[in-house]
């Protein structure tokens, strides 16, 4: 288990591994997505008290759903590169940061956007938009860290604690609506109970969230590669890779 | 495992373990302020501030929601099933609005207990449900009480 763990760490290896997976997830997520968006916004049947206003939960719950897990997967590479020093997590958490902070941005704004209509305002200080808020500058923060520092093993560092002590906010995000009174409302979506919409409702939100973390997927692939080709860029491997594309 | 990574990821842990009782002692001595309202029932019992801004939020009891034909004013009262306390609001309220539903309501509690309100928001819940489920489902409701 520790040799899979610690060829994971090779650039090379992930290089190669990411270039095989892209063209699935970009073309599973793409279907899914699609699939999900067309559904969920022109065929499935409107809500009997908020008419097709809440139609934005098709965009909106993905991208704060992935908004929150794509920070636990940074923070648990936070960790890797605190305890095993390993360069390829760093690389994780430097090339999602950015997709993170959109995602967040996407949930707020969709939100405030369903906010006006639905509750009559677009902002309301409740520990849920509060918190989702913190998580906005929480991934601010480490993008800003992250190239604030030149020396590459300093900032791996400062941005893993920062990603890393920022966790604790993620349980406020999830159970804020059940801890304290707030005008955001449960969850729809839960583990273990039947959610709170007909089946062709969930059906389309499913497809949407599951085409987005795969499409996160892609993305995140796509940026490693970037990434790493850029940091690697004097070894061999590298200079192999490029040189029958420029010959 | 190699011992220094052991004793790096110790220290993560605990400092991630202490952040959290520390954030969590902070959430708690906070509550009342991270709470967006107070319900009826704390209103009653006098635990909300009289003559501060504070929110109380709740249902809209059904059958209070009186209207002024000549102006924008509205009373209506708002319930957590155990206690309720009268809303005074002068404005528009938004689509949402309507006897049964979540609301929560901003403005000065008075001497007599009376909430009077400078903004109204629609509270919405969990469930969602086409419209023709909805009707059939509250004629299936009638259909009970008739019978």
């Amino acid at each position: 288990m520790w040799r899979v763990f610690h060829k994971l760490g090779s650039p090379k290896w992930f290089f190669g591994i990411a270039s095989r997976l892209m063209p699935w997830l970009l073309a599973a997520g793409l279907c899914l997505l699609l699939a999900g968006l067309v559904w969920g916004l022109l065929f499935a049947p409107a809500d009997f008290r908020q008419g097709d206003s809440y139609r934005i939960i098709f965009i909106h719950v993905p991208t704060a759903m992935l908004a929150q897990s794509v920070y636990i997967m940074m923070a648990v590479a936070g960790v890797v590169t605190l305890v095993w020093r390993m360069k390829l997590a760093d690389v994780f958490v430097r090339s999602v940061a950015p997709v993170g902070l959109a995602l967040t941005f996407l949930a707020l704004f969709t939100g405030a956007v369903w906010g006006k209509p639905t509750w009559g305002t677009w902002w309301v200080w409740d520990a849920r938009l509060t918190s989702m808020l913190v998580l906005l500058f929480l991934y601010a923060g480490a993008v800003a860290l992250a190239k604030a520092i030149e020396d590459e093993k300093l900032a791996a560092r400062a941005v893993a604690i920062l990603v890393v002590v920022g966790v604790i906010n993620i349980p406020i995000i999830k159970y804020s609506v059940e801890w304290w009174n707030t005008l955001h409302q449960p969850a729809t979506f839960k583990l273990t109970e039947k959610p709170t919409m007909p089946a062709e409702m969930w059906m389309p939100l499913l497809l949407s969230v599951l085409g987005l973390y795969l499409l996160f997927g892609w993305l995140a692939c796509l940026r490693m590669q970037t990434a790493i080709l850029l940091r690697e860029r004097r070894t061999r491997w590298v200079r192999e890779w490029i040189e029958p594309v420029t010959r | 495992m190699h011992p220094q990574r052991k004793r790096r990821l110790t220290i993560i842990l605990v400092l991630v373990a202490g952040l959290g009782v520390a954030v969590a002692l902070v959430t708690y001595a906070f509550r009342q302020n991270i709470n967006l309202f107070y319900d009826p029932s704390q209103i009653a019992a006098g635990e909300a501030p009289v003559d501060v801004r504070i929110r109380a939020g709740g249902m809209v009891e059904e059958g209070s929601v009186e209207r002024d034909p000549d102006s924008l004013d509205v009373a209506f009262r708002v319930t957590d099933f155990d206690q309720s306390v009268t809303v005074r609001y002068t404005g528009i309220l938004p689509d949402l609005f309507a006897e049964g539903q979540g609301v929560v309501a901003m403005g000065r509690v008075n001497e007599d207990g009376v909430l009077v309100a400078d903004q109204v928001l629609a509270k919405h819940d969990e469930e969602y449900m086409p419209p023709e489920v909805a009707d059939s489902l509250k004629q299936s409701k009638s259909g009970d009480a008739s019978m």
